[in-house]
């Protein structure tokens, strides 16, 4: 192998292994039997099942499931029936609207969690469950049209034309056609809101309130005060969890039609 | 105007409302309150003020503007640095490693950062990681105070937003047609000539995205500054967010993140040209 | 007389600000073949989107079965489309594809059974019902698409060039086959393609298309033997084009001098004395004397010329030929079967010939250039 494909190699997994050691070790630490210590003193679930005997911890993770849920499926009806109508039809505004989407994925978080808390003050809602849900929905919105709508833009548009042709009306062709076909990017798109929704921290901050928790938040606390094993094994759940459903996603995403 | 397809008009319908009242609305709520004034018990006070902004100017807050763009900028010039070389590797490896290894990028681009962020601290600490392994190398005889200084703070943004500049780097890297490169060569270009003439005008989109993606994040990021700088450390999202939620000076807040907003404008507007620009064709 | 089953009367359409059909005329019977045949961007696939109610017309009118499609959308036609690219349904089974118009009629169980599988054995396809297109060849998923649109027996079915996807012998193979299927199911076919040997072949009228002008309209045999302008004539078929001038007239016949000599035609155009004409004669038609056949004064009366190519062709041998007096034409030679010892068709290069063709089988058209 010549010398400049081993620095190549080199280079890649010099990076690769900047982006994923810090978070092996987190994982490795997670298992350690030491409260203080980073030297590994041997294996343990101790930390983890301090976990499941928190109380308070499994309802603050049970509300970040609910919201993450909730949101993604309201994000995800919304947003794939924008992709399909972005597809299919011309409309008045189209191009703006078109770049409002693309605008609102580009915003940097803290501008969309301060815009959101002015909206929520200006109409006196208290700040809560329901402020978090229509936060997550707005930002979960543009990753699923852009999900769908690129796989939408790979079909044969003539599909939609013979159905058509058949006799289908406009719903029927994107029930019994459309839709169907667009299942694994919908539900990739479901599984990408999914995992946006639980991990968010910034705009989540500025829209909560005290009556609700959820896990980033919690964990940021947590974490102002310190390392602590527990917050390791919190941590490389939410790592595994993460993991699992982009693993999922991408599987679903690399179907062919 | 015929109701002929009900189900146009409610999928069109949905998606206007929703982004109207909550993304439209809200950002022109911010840009009115940037010029409202402090209020007492309300939020606000209804009286037109552009003092907000001039107190950006104040040169107290514009220390923390200047450091946070500093920061931000030094983030993403080592984002690109880093990253650039990375996405081109990616694209010549053999197509069959290539969607594993894709994957392997994009698995920590959509893990919480604030997770990443705090392995990094376990990294950093005194008694953390990089620390213990440099001990037992003998490298170092005492532990090296690492945590709450800028470079952690940088290291931890690097960490946060590389894969945030690798994607699209790699996105625009990947159309790149090498036949162009093979006649550059024929025609006698040399590799730095082929790169600056070539490559970097046809993948510009690519970077100015990645720029936005890790530079206005990075101004915004307040928790990687609390985690890995410390109270020191004051940025520009620190800044927002200590103004809304402490200081409870929203017109102060809101005249900050107009300004950000600004600043994403900007780069967008970048994006839009360079994209343009690429399209018609680099070669000049 | 009954009414068309298509009407297209004045129909023109316009894409930003390039003209795609002007003043279309069309008329189509019940059960007939028709074939619009033309070069790409001709229109012709235009004409079958309108039809079909995929686009609307700028101006004119459409009307099938008599009744105006002015307000009526596609799904609401009883028009039915084979597309280039068949446009199958993939997540749906060969079954599942041609039983979606029947549902959409609320057709179910044994009904809808019996008509699907009627479908597609008319397609021979029965026993891949339960298979999906992913899984079939190009020719059957063409015949799926075909099976999936007559089986809402439409009045009228449109075809968008569907046998161009295919290799030489499966198409030849399929023009057959729907040929049959047409004269089996008695409803009008308007297919599109722009290959004239196809168009000839299926067809009970062709309407030659160009640059969104019907240039002619009539039988195969119409458009190949008596076209109307030069654009019919070079398109459908191979066409030799000489210069020739009126220099006597009695119509229907007329004296045309064409070089040296002056020939006595016969043409439904009415000339003057001192116009000129084309004279269009097929390769076909051209026939070729050898030096050594005939009399001195026979040959007297045909075309000196030298043979420039031979192209042998398995069934035919084509030359191309030098008239003395400059003009190439194109001749195509079929072989006798007297001609035992099959000299007649060794034809060498630079060998001197003597030509003349079938009088009264050319086409004479006013002069065009």
């Amino acid at each position: 192998m010549s010398a400049r494909n081993t620095a190549r190699i080199a280079y890649l997994i010099l990076i690769y292994g900047f982006l994923y050691l810090p978070i092996l070790v987190l994982i490795v630490y997670s298992f350690n039997d030491s409260k203080y210590s980073l030297e590994w003193q041997g294996m343990t679930w101790a930390w983890y099942q301090n976990l499941f005997d928190d109380p308070d911890l499994l309802q603050v993770a049970l509300n970040s499931a609910l919201v993450a849920t909730l949101s993604a499926t309201v994000a995800t009806g919304i947003g794939a029936l924008a992709a399909v109508a972005l597809y299919r039809y011309d409309f008045f505004g189209k191009s703006l609207l078109q770049g409002l989407i693309f605008v609102l994925m580009m915003t940097p978080d803290i501008v969309m969690g301060i815009a959101l808390l002015i909206l929520f003050a200006s109409l006196s809602l208290p700040l809560g469950f329901w402020t978090l849900l229509l936060a997550h929905i707005t930002f979960n919105i543009p990753f699923v049209v852009v999900t769908v709508f690129s796989r939408i833009s790979g079909f044969d548009r003539h599909l939609i034309e013979a159905a058509k042709d058949l006799g289908a009306t406009e719903f029927q062709t994107v029930r019994r056609v459309i839709l169907p076909l667009l299942v694994p990017a919908v539900g990739a798109g479901w599984l990408l809101s999914f995992t946006l929704s639980m991990d968010d921290v910034m705009v989540s901050f500025f829209v909560t309130g005290p009556t609700f928790e959820i896990l980033p938040l919690k964990i940021y606390s947590m974490v102002r005060l310190g390392v602590t094993p527990e917050i390791n094994a919190l941590c490389t759940i939410m790592l595994g969890v993460t993991l699992i459903l982009i693993l999922i996603a991408q599987l679903l995403l690399r179907e062919k039609p | 105007m015929r109701i002929r397809e009900p189900f146009k008009l409610a999928a069109i319908g949905m998606i206007w409302f929703w982004l109207a009242a909550f993304a439209l609305l809200p950002n022109l709520l911010v840009v009115l309150a940037s010029v409202l004034e402090r209020g007492g018990d309300e939020f606000v006070a209804f009286a037109f003020t552009l003092d907000s902004y001039r107190r950006l100017l104040d040169p107290l807050y514009l220390g923390v503007l200047l450091d946070s763009l500093w920061l931000a900028a030094a983030t993403t010039i080592l984002c690109l640095l880093l990253g650039y070389p990375f996405a081109y590797l990616l694209t010549r490896m053999p197509a069959r490693w290539r969607p594993m290894l894709l994957l392997l990028v994009i698995i920590p681009f959509w893990t919480s950062s604030l997770v990443r962020t705090y392995a990094m601290v376990i990294i950093l600490q005194t008694n953390g990681w990089l620390n213990q392994i440099l001990l037992k190398l003998g490298l170092i005889a005492e532990p090296l105070e690492l945590l709450y200084t800028e470079p952690a703070v940088i290291a931890g943004m690097l960490y946060a937003l590389l894969p945030f500049m690798i994607l699209p780097l790699y996105a625009v890297l990947e159309k790149l047609d090498r036949r162009l490169i093979e006649a550059a060569h024929d025609l006698g270009a040399g590799r730095v000539t082929i790169f600056r003439r070539i490559v970097l005008p046809l993948t510009l989109p690519g970077v100015v995205a990645g720029c936005m993606l890790t530079f206005l994040p990075g101004l915004g990021m307040f928790y990687v500054a609390d985690l890995l700088g410390g109270a020191r450390t004051l940025l520009v999202g620190n800044l927002i967010r200590d103004q809304f939620l402490s200081a409870r000076d929203w017109p102060f807040g809101a005249a900050a993140s107009v300004l950000l907003t600004g600043l994403m404008g900007l780069l967008l507007w970048a994006y839009y040209l360079s994209s343009r620009r690429a399209s018609r064709g680099a070669l000049p | 007389m009954s009414e068309p089953v298509i009407e297209l009367r004045n129909v023109s359409k316009a894409y930003a600000a390039n003209p795609v059909l002007c003043n279309i005329n069309l008329q189509a019977r019940t059960g007939e073949f028709l074939t619009l045949l033309g070069p790409s961007g001709c229109g012709k696939t235009t004409i079958l989107r309108l039809l079909a109610g995929f686009e609307k017309p700028d101006s004119g009118e459409i009307r099938i079965a008599g009744q105006d499609m002015q307000t009526l959308p596609p799904e609401q036609r009883q028009v039915n489309t084979v597309f280039q690219s068949y446009a199958l349904f993939p997540h749906l089974t060969v079954f599942e594809n041609v039983a979606f118009g029947p549902r959409l009629k609320r057709v179910r169980g044994e009904e809808l059974q019996e008509r699907v599988t009627d479908a597609l054995r008319m397609v021979k396809l029965e026993e891949f019902a339960r298979r999906k297109p992913g899984q079939l060849s190009g020719g059957q998923q063409q015949r799926v698409a075909i099976a999936r649109a007559v089986v809402n027996r439409p009045r009228v079915l449109l075809l968008d060039e569907p046998l161009s996807a295919l290799d030489y012998k499966l198409r030849k193979a399929m023009q057959i086959e729907l040929k049959q299927l047409q004269r089996r199911l008695g409803i009008t076919f308007i297919f599109v393609t722009h290959d004239q040997e196809e168009a000839l072949s299926m067809s009970d009228r062709v309407a030659v298309m160009n640059a969104g002008r019907i240039e002619q309209f009539g039988t195969p045999r119409q458009i190949y033997e008596a076209p109307e302008n030069l654009f019919v004539a070079r398109f459908v078929g191979e066409i030799n084009n000489l210069p020739g001038r009126v220099v006597a007239a009695a119509p229907p016949r007329y004296d045309i001098r064409l070089y040296d000599r002056v020939i006595n035609l016969k043409s439904q155009y009415v000339f003057r004395v001192g116009d000129r004409v084309n004279l269009l004669i097929r390769p076909e038609d051209v026939r070729i004397w050898r030096e050594y056949e005939g009399s001195a004064e026979e040959r007297a009366t045909l075309f000196p010329a030298v043979v420039e190519e031979v192209v042998y062709k398995g069934s035919t041998v084509d030359l191309a030929i030098r008239l003395d007096h400059g003009d190439v034409l194109a001749t195509t030679q079929f072989f006798n079967e007297d001609d035992q010892a099959l000299v007649n068709l060794d034809f060498r290069e630079g060998e001197r010939v003597f030509v003349d063709w079938v009088h009264d089988w050319e086409t004479i058209l006013p002069h065009e250039d």
